[in-house]
């Protein structure tokens, strides 16, 4: 990828296999406990490296805010929980689920949780079907 | 089973929370439920109504639960007033013709306006309060007389009490000088006596409401495009707009001409159990009159709906009258009353205490007996309200003197001494017991959980500051741990960190904590790492530490675009770089303003267009303001003896060479500081953390001050003192702070902190930062040498790193490509966000 200063860059040709994957970038390219924002197809994906190396996929769209931050939100664990906290107005996402954590008892907010893996040094992903 | 009908004539706030609660309770289905609101808005907050001039939206007042009706057993039809109660054939008929049939109907139809018979009240330019749609009247009135009015605009509130009262902060809002009538001897007749009224009146002319009480108006004229009010002690008054708010009168027509009983001066009769004189029919609210009386207030409206929804469940609860109790912030001024606060219980004793220089007056009502607390009256400081309320009808905790007095000396009036039945809510009912059975039963940890599973706090939200105290009566360990990480509280970390120089976080969290940290924990770390030894954090495993305003060097906004703040020290800026700041605006698209701090915000910059905007200001000679940062953010100058006719010293030279200095410092929450070239005050130092005014005799040194919403004067540490005195103990304060103050706390409540236990915080302030009389003077002499040393501004620096630029990118595997979800629309010449698509709400 090329650094920020060069905004006039091309999105890179994404290659989708078969089975629905798409490759969004090398795996040293998520770091440790932060996340990066990923375009597969329309689809915006926020991709989080846990500290043991584990590699999750969500939605990017807060839906609490509408904005598409997820992905810049402090990556840590709530109990035994995975977990990333919007960067907006702070409500903490269980990565494994998608489920907000800090909703209302009452009510059930969840972000889309889409397939992710790691083949030969990169990052795949199989975005779900009408998520954004 | 076919399910029965339940009509409710009304969608105002009793109305749907009636609809909302027999929606709750009724878990098999019986029932389903039709609404007909005659506005053309669903049910919203009536009680806020003025913070509509504040900029709250109509949607934000919006009071209908999500999902209300979304489902087939509710539905809500808006501008159908019904016209037509066909009590024989059981349907209604609204004015559209809809024709309803019910088995249960419900009449919530509150109230109207009552306007006395003044000449002149029909004029254009008189309104009621009480609608949103009598609110944009009122607004679009204010504007159409700004056109030809010069000078202050005046408007006139008829009524004194409390709806008039917020008619006229909203007036007040609206921009125009407010003259309140009441026709009683002082204002909120039925809420305060007469010296409480004095001491309101005293407050509210402070902020120049003109009160002419134990009058009336005698007639309305109009005078071109004005009008002048003459009232009946002579005093006539030339005005802009007129505002009703007299009172209101139950809406009762409907029913009156359906046959129901009607009281003789108005109001549905309806029985303990809100039924009227036809079975099928119920009345709740400020339309109905329960036991001979109508009741103008939400709480009594909210507790008669939960008995009409548990009496068609079946139930037998009864209404049986309703606490009247009041708190309100009426523009800043607090007023509450609580109980039998007027002393009509007979034998009752009234135990006063008025401080006529802090324009306070607070009172208690106890039984003849002074066993029992009645009620009581506070205007100036209601601080107290909270705890003094819900002891109403108890026996008195101790010397009502004493509980009166500041700080209540040595009477335990915390929630802890309260009874089970006690109610802590009294906007929605809710009692200790309750409170503390929901901890148990939904293991409730915090304050939120305890709001959205009670609604304790979510109307008026005066009680919120006692739903923690009951957290741990409940067993619930309110500890001072920072989170669940780390049972340390921020102070103790921070001696950690640096007695065992700890240099990241996994180190602290394993041996000191436990779990991969959260958003709580981990930038509290990054500040401490940042504050000690290692500099500001941005690189390898730090930088996950990092908020994303400290990840990204700038502001997050509600779109997720950033805002830019370069640093103007002092406040202080060359033409050139004015004209760059511009450019690089207009070449981006980005929205400008003039903050507080005196320097220029740029808004709406993309992830991948700050470091090319860092480029521009950067190669004109700027660099980051840390507006982003917990960290110092301007020292805002007046322009002193250099230009002043009156400066005494050169406050814009002191203010840059402080800002300087400081810049970059990483602390629990942000800095400002302020510097005046005299004591006019120019730069308002005094509402600063460090607030410097210079006199005759050298710098005058304040700390501990705080704008905001709970604004502090700072206090007067230093008099008379050289710069270098001066800078040495500016020094010492701030890494006094550093090191000691908890995640979040402002100087001001770190200040405050100090005085714990009886001791002087000011004194001890001075003892420590210029007689070191804990001997760490040297110690944080070279903290801040390193500061100050190893300061570089951190855009430059990310500029200059392509490791760090990598981040800079809207998307891994599209780095140039905007987010798409980005839109805006002009306003007033400038771009506005457009968030789309539908957002959960947020509980708070």
């Amino acid at each position: 990828m090329t650094a920020g200063l060069d905004t006039g860059s091309r999105p890179s040709t994404a290659t989708r296999p078969a089975q629905g994957w798409t490759m969004v970038c090398r795996s040293a390219d998520v770091p440790v406990e932060r996340g990066v924002a990923a375009l597969v197809g329309d689809v915006q994906v926020a991709i989080f490296r846990t500290y043991d190396g584990a590699v999750f996929a969500v939605g990017n769209r807060d839906p609490f805010s509408g904005a598409y931050v997820i992905s810049r939100g402090i990556v840590g664990t709530r109990g035994d929980a995975p977990t990333v906290t919007s960067p907006m107005l702070k409500q903490v996402f269980d990565l494994r689920s998608g489920r907000c954590l800090d909703a209302a008892l009452d009510s059930e907010v969840t972000l889309p949780v889409h397939a992710v893996r790691e083949r030969d040094g990169f990052v795949e992903v199989a975005a779900a079907e009408g998520s954004g | 089973m076919q399910s029965e009908q339940v009509v409710v004539v009304g969608n105002g706030m009793v109305g749907q929370r009636f609809v909302e609660t027999l929606l709750a309770r009724d878990t098999d289905g019986r029932f389903a439920i039709t609404a007909l609101g005659e506005e053309s808005r669903r049910a919203y907050d009536r009680v806020a109504l003025s913070s509509y001039f504040d900029g709250v939206s109509a949607d934000e007042l919006d009071v209908v639960a999500p999902g209300t009706y979304e489902s087939s057993r509710a539905a809500l039809h808006l501008c159908e007033q019904v016209t037509n109660i066909d009590r024989g054939a059981k349907e209604v008929t609204t004015v559209s013709g809809r024709v309803v049939a019910y088995d249960h109907l419900v009449l919530a139809t509150g109230s109207y306006p009552f306007v006395p018979p003044v000449p002149g009240r029909d004029l254009e330019g008189c309104f009621v309060y009480r609608t949103l749609d009598d609110l944009d009247a009122i607004r679009s009135a204010a504007a159409a007389a700004a056109e030809h009015t010069h000078g202050r605009r005046a408007g006139l509130v008829v009524g004194g009490g409390l709806l008039g009262l917020e008619a006229a902060r909203a007036l007040r809002l609206l921009g125009m000088s407010p003259h309140v009538v009441e026709l009683a001897p002082r204002l909120m007749p039925l809420q305060v006596d007469d010296q409480g009224g004095a001491v309101l009146k005293r407050l509210i002319e402070d902020l120049t409401v003109t009160v002419h009480a134990g009058t009336s108006v005698a007639s309305i004229v109009r005078d071109g495009d004005r009008m002048i009010a003459t009232l009946g002690n002579g005093v006539e008054l030339d005005l802009d707009v007129v505002v009703f708010s007299a009172g209101i009168r139950p809406r009762d027509q409907l029913a009156l001409e359906s046959g129901l009983a009607v009281g003789e001066r108005g109001g549905i009769v309806v029985d303990s159990t809100c039924r009227t004189s036809d079975e099928s029919i119920w009345s709740i609210g400020e339309c109905a009159l329960v036991n001979g009386k109508i009741y103008g207030l939400v709480a009594p409206g909210y507790a008669m709906a939960e008995v009409v929804a548990d009496r068609l469940l079946g139930g037998s609860t009864e209404f049986t009258g309703a606490d009247l109790s009041t708190k309100l912030k009426l523009m800043g001024v607090d007023v509450a009353s609580f109980g039998d606060a007027l002393a009509t219980t007979e034998g009752a004793l009234e135990v006063r205490l008025e401080n006529p220089v802090e324009n306070t007056y607070a009172k208690l009502v106890v039984s003849d007996d002074a066993t029992t607390l009645l009620g009581g009256i506070l205007v100036g400081d209601a601080s107290k309200y909270a705890s003094l309320r819900p002891l109403v009808g108890g026996p008195l905790p101790g010397d009502p003197v004493a509980m009166l007095a500041p700080g209540g000396a040595g009477v335990a009036l915390g929630p802890g001494a309260l009874p089970r039945d006690a109610q802590i809510c009294s906007c929605n009912d809710v009692t200790k017991g309750a409170i503390l059975d929901a901890i148990v039963e939904h293991s409730l940890t915090d304050v939120a959980g305890i709001k959205a599973c009670t609604r304790a706090g979510t109307t008026c939200g005066s009680c919120v500051n006692l739903l923690k105290p009951l957290l741990a009566e409940a067993g619930v360990e309110v500890s001072k741990a920072l989170c669940e990480h780390f049972d340390a509280s921020r102070t103790e970390l921070f001696e950690r960190v640096r007695t065992e120089r700890i240099a990241t976080f996994s180190e602290l969290v394993q041996r000191h904590g436990r779990g991969r940290g959260c958003d709580i924990c981990k930038p509290v770390v990054a500040s401490i790492l940042a504050s000690l030894e290692h500099g500001y954090v941005l690189d390898g495993e730090q930088a996950g530490l990092q908020d994303t305003n400290d990840h990204f060097l700038a502001n997050l906004q509600k779109n997720g675009t950033y805002s830019v703040v370069p640093r103007i020290p002092g406040g202080e800026i060359t033409p050139e770089k004015l004209i760059v700041i511009g450019e690089v605006a207009r070449e981006f698209g980005l929205y400008t303003k003039i903050t507080g701090g005196q320097r220029i915000d740029l808004f709406g910059a993309r992830v991948e267009q700050l470091p090319s905007i860092w480029q521009r200001l950067v190669a004109a000679g700027m660099e980051s303001g840390h507006a982003y940062g917990k960290a110092l953010r301007t020292v805002k100058s007046c322009v002193g003896s250099t230009w002043c006719r009156y400066g005494v010293q050169d406050s814009v030279g002191l203010a840059v060479d402080l800002e300087l200095r400081y810049r970059g410092i990483r602390s629990p929450h942000k800095i400002k500081a302020g510097v005046s070239g005299c004591a006019r005050e120019c730069a308002e130092a005094q509402s600063k953390d460090i607030g410097v005014i210079a006199t005759e005799a050298g710098w005058n040194l304040y700390v501990g001050g705080n704008g905001g919403a709970r604004p502090r004067h700072a206090d007067l540490l230093l008099t008379g003192v050289d710069t270098e005195t001066l800078v040495r103990t500016i020094d010492r304060f701030i890494m006094f702070y550093v090191r000691t103050a908890d995640r979040l706390q402002r100087t001001s409540t770190w200040l405050e902190s100090l005085s714990a236990g009886g001791q002087d915080g000011l004194d001890y302030l001075r003892q420590v930062l210029v007689h070191d009389s804990l001997g760490i003077a040297a110690e944080l002499d070279a903290a801040m040498e390193l500061h100050v040393g190893r300061y570089s501004d951190e855009w430059a620096d990310t500029l200059a790193d392509p490791d760090r630029l990598r981040r800079f990118a809207s998307f891994v595997n599209a780095p140039g490509t905007p987010d798409p979800s980005i839109q805006w629309t002009p306003e007033r010449g400038q771009i506005k966000p457009l968030i789309a698509g539908p957002t959960v709400e947020v509980v708070r």
